[in-house]
């Protein structure tokens, strides 16, 4: 390496350019914040079944077998578009009441099929994930997935 | 080994290995519920099996750098730890968190985000444990010799565990939870871990190569300012598609692209210091560890984050096995083997052993690392056919996932290949040989370079 460069010069640059690089992400992470809470996302619409939905969600660990908007586990469907998928903007109780009978079905027991567990959720709890499963899939997420199958 | 107090390594080194064999049994299960998806489905359902085999990846790695880090700072520092009475403690409660934490997983005790699923009283706990080490590493830091590795070492650790606090922040709108939650785990693996990954490597570089302490260290702060330049910013490649404004598509596609720029530095780093010292150190299983990390790393990370990381190609790859690829030989390029490196060159030392079994421990470098080479192919083949078929063609993914089924049968037969490699490796490195060293064999003896 260049005799130019001094070990302490090589530092300086290190925690400065550091520094710089930071405060450039928070600033970015900042307007980002902003701009979900205003834009990208509807928090008018995040209600407290929204919330609780979540909460159903993360305590099952859903994320561990699904992706929810890609992120997550690539052994079970996506969900971020489950309920575009299910026909939720045209029928939103159809969609609601077959996405209920899916989860009550499980585990299906067939051989050879990946199972997903029985939770037990109650029918107020369903109504909080696929909620919070709706709210989800109005996020804009700049066009991603490409299509319905997620 | 010069200082009394590096003995304090062994117990992390060892906890790190059990949990090594944790992580590789619970990953096995896992690919074997990949191709019987009935098996134990009531029992032990295939999310907590996951977060086994992630979490206890974790913890280990961790551990594994806070033995790394105990065995290299009195040497650096050229003084005693602080209190080896408070890293042990420290170890233990580490230990008995990250094992509350398993069987609790196993009850159905969990938290729901992933990799940060530990319930909060152990993500307290884990907290608690990083800061007995901080403190204990500080104050030895402070006491004695001041070096680049060591310095940058420490920063590298204090910023592990700030960026862990974004872990307790859980936003009910799902967007900004995603957002904060790359805070931990981008930031991690893409940011301050490489920090750890290039000190540790130039410590081992200093001590196998003879090379002079200001030539690595230089490189140390460039690999360094490389790593977090384009890694910082290489966060926007996570931005693309979870609710962020448009323009970290831009973002994204040039910093993550150069952030193969450092691991292809930490690749010529090792091999210029290894050809530049010519010095043969008996160790040379040490070596290979050395060698291989950085080149597998830079695979795995380089050139697998590369090939899905412009937004164009990642719109349609991602959250496909193509990710899972990636992850794989990316976490074990860069981290798993950087701790077998470190412990491979250590454990000769703390445990004053002659002979160590080296040709075994070779053996399962060879055997641990082409069977995960070869799983990243059967799991890179599975998404290139899944994104074809899925995102494409538009086909719904349980009949893609019929489609890739023979991938994921050869995926299975690559894991048992790495759990055989695994137990080579860590029965070379825990059990003592019974043979005495026959002539000409090498033998660990030689003092390190300084």
């Amino acid at each position: 390496m260049s005799e130019r460069l001094t070990k302490s010069a090589a530092r300086n640059i290190f925690y400065g350019g550091t520094i710089f690089f930071l405060v450039v992400f928070l600033g970015l992470t900042l307007h980002s914040h902003i701009y979900i809470k205003t834009v990208s996302t509807d928090e008018s619409k995040l209600s407290p079944s929204v919330v609780a939905g979540k909460h159903i969600w993360e305590r099952h660990s859903c994320i561990n077998c699904h992706t929810l908007l890609g992120e997550g586990a690539y052994y079970a469907p996506e969900l971020g578009n489950v309920w575009v998928r299910y026909g939720g903007e045209d029928d939103p109780e159809g969609a609601r009441d077959t996405l209920k009978a899916w989860m009550a079905v499980q585990p299906t027991g067939i051989e050879g099929r990946r199972q997903m567990p029985q939770f037990n959720l109650t029918d107020p709890e369903l109504d909080q994930l696929i909620d919070f499963l709706e709210w989800t899939s109005k996020i804009d997420t700049q066009n991603w997935p490409p299509n319905e199958a997620g | 080994m010069k200082y009394q107090s590096q003995k304090v390594a062994l117990y992390y080194m060892y906890g790190a290995l059990t949990l090594f064999a944790a992580q590789v049994l619970f990953g096995v299960l896992a690919g074997t519920v990949y191709v019987f998806p009935n098996l134990l489905s009531e029992i032990l359902p295939f999310n907590i099996i996951r977060m086994i085999h992630t979490n206890a990846l974790i913890v280990w790695l961790l551990m594994g750098y806070f033995g790394a880090a105990y065995y290299l700072l009195p040497e650096e520092c050229e003084t005693e730890i602080y209190s080896p009475k408070l890293a042990i403690i420290q170890f233990w409660l580490f230990m008995v968190a990250a094992g509350a934490a398993v069987v609790g997983y196993l009850f159905g005790i969990h938290e729901g985000r992933e990799f940060l699923e530990q319930p909060l009283i152990i993500k307290v706990g884990i907290v608690i444990v990083a800061l007995m080490f901080l403190f204990n590493a500080t104050m030895t830091l402070l006491k004695g010799r001041k070096t680049a590795i060591s310095n940058v070492l420490m920063v590298a650790l204090w910023l592990v565990a700030l960026l862990f606090l974004f872990a307790f922040y859980n936003p009910s709108n799902l967007a900004l939870d995603k957002m904060y939650w790359w805070y931990v785990v981008h930031l991690w693996v893409e940011g301050v871990w490489e920090l750890i990954m290039a000190s540790i490597l130039a410590f081992l570089m200093i001590k196998m190569t003879g090379v002079d302490r200001e030539v690595i260290e230089k490189w140390l702060y460039v690999m360094v300012s490389l790593s977090l330049f384009t890694g910082i910013l290489g966060t926007g490649h996570h931005y693309y598609w979870i609710g962020t404004p448009g323009y970290w598509q831009w973002i994204g596609n040039v910093f993550s692209t150069l952030e193969v720029v450092p691991f292809f530095a930490m690749v010529v780093f090792c091999f210029y210091m290894v050809w530049k010292g010519g010095r043969d150190h008996p160790n040379k299983a040490a070596l290979l560890w050395s060698l291989g990390c950085s080149v597998m790393a830079f695979f795995g990370a380089g050139v697998w984050g590369f090939m899905h990381t412009l937004s164009a190609v990642n719109y349609y790859t991602h959250g496909t096995q193509i990710t899972a690829a990636h992850g794989h030989l990316a976490f074990y390029g860069a981290y798993v083997m950087l701790n077998l490196a470190i412990f491979t060159y250590a454990l000769p030392y703390l445990r004053r052993r002659e002979p160590f079994n080296q040709q075994l421990n070779m053996w399962g470098f060879w055997i641990t690392t082409s069977a995960m080479a070869f799983m990243t192919f059967t799991l890179t083949f599975a998404g290139v056919v899944q994104t074809h078929l899925q995102r494409v063609l538009g086909m719904g993914y349980m009949e893609v996932q019929d489609q890739v089924a023979l991938f994921y049968w050869m995926r299975l037969g690559s894991g048992v290949a790495v759990l055989i490699g695994v137990v080579l490796v860590v029965w070379s490195l825990v059990v003592i040989p019974r043979r005495v060293p026959l002539a000409g064999q090498t033998r660990v003896v030689a003092r390190p370079a300084e």
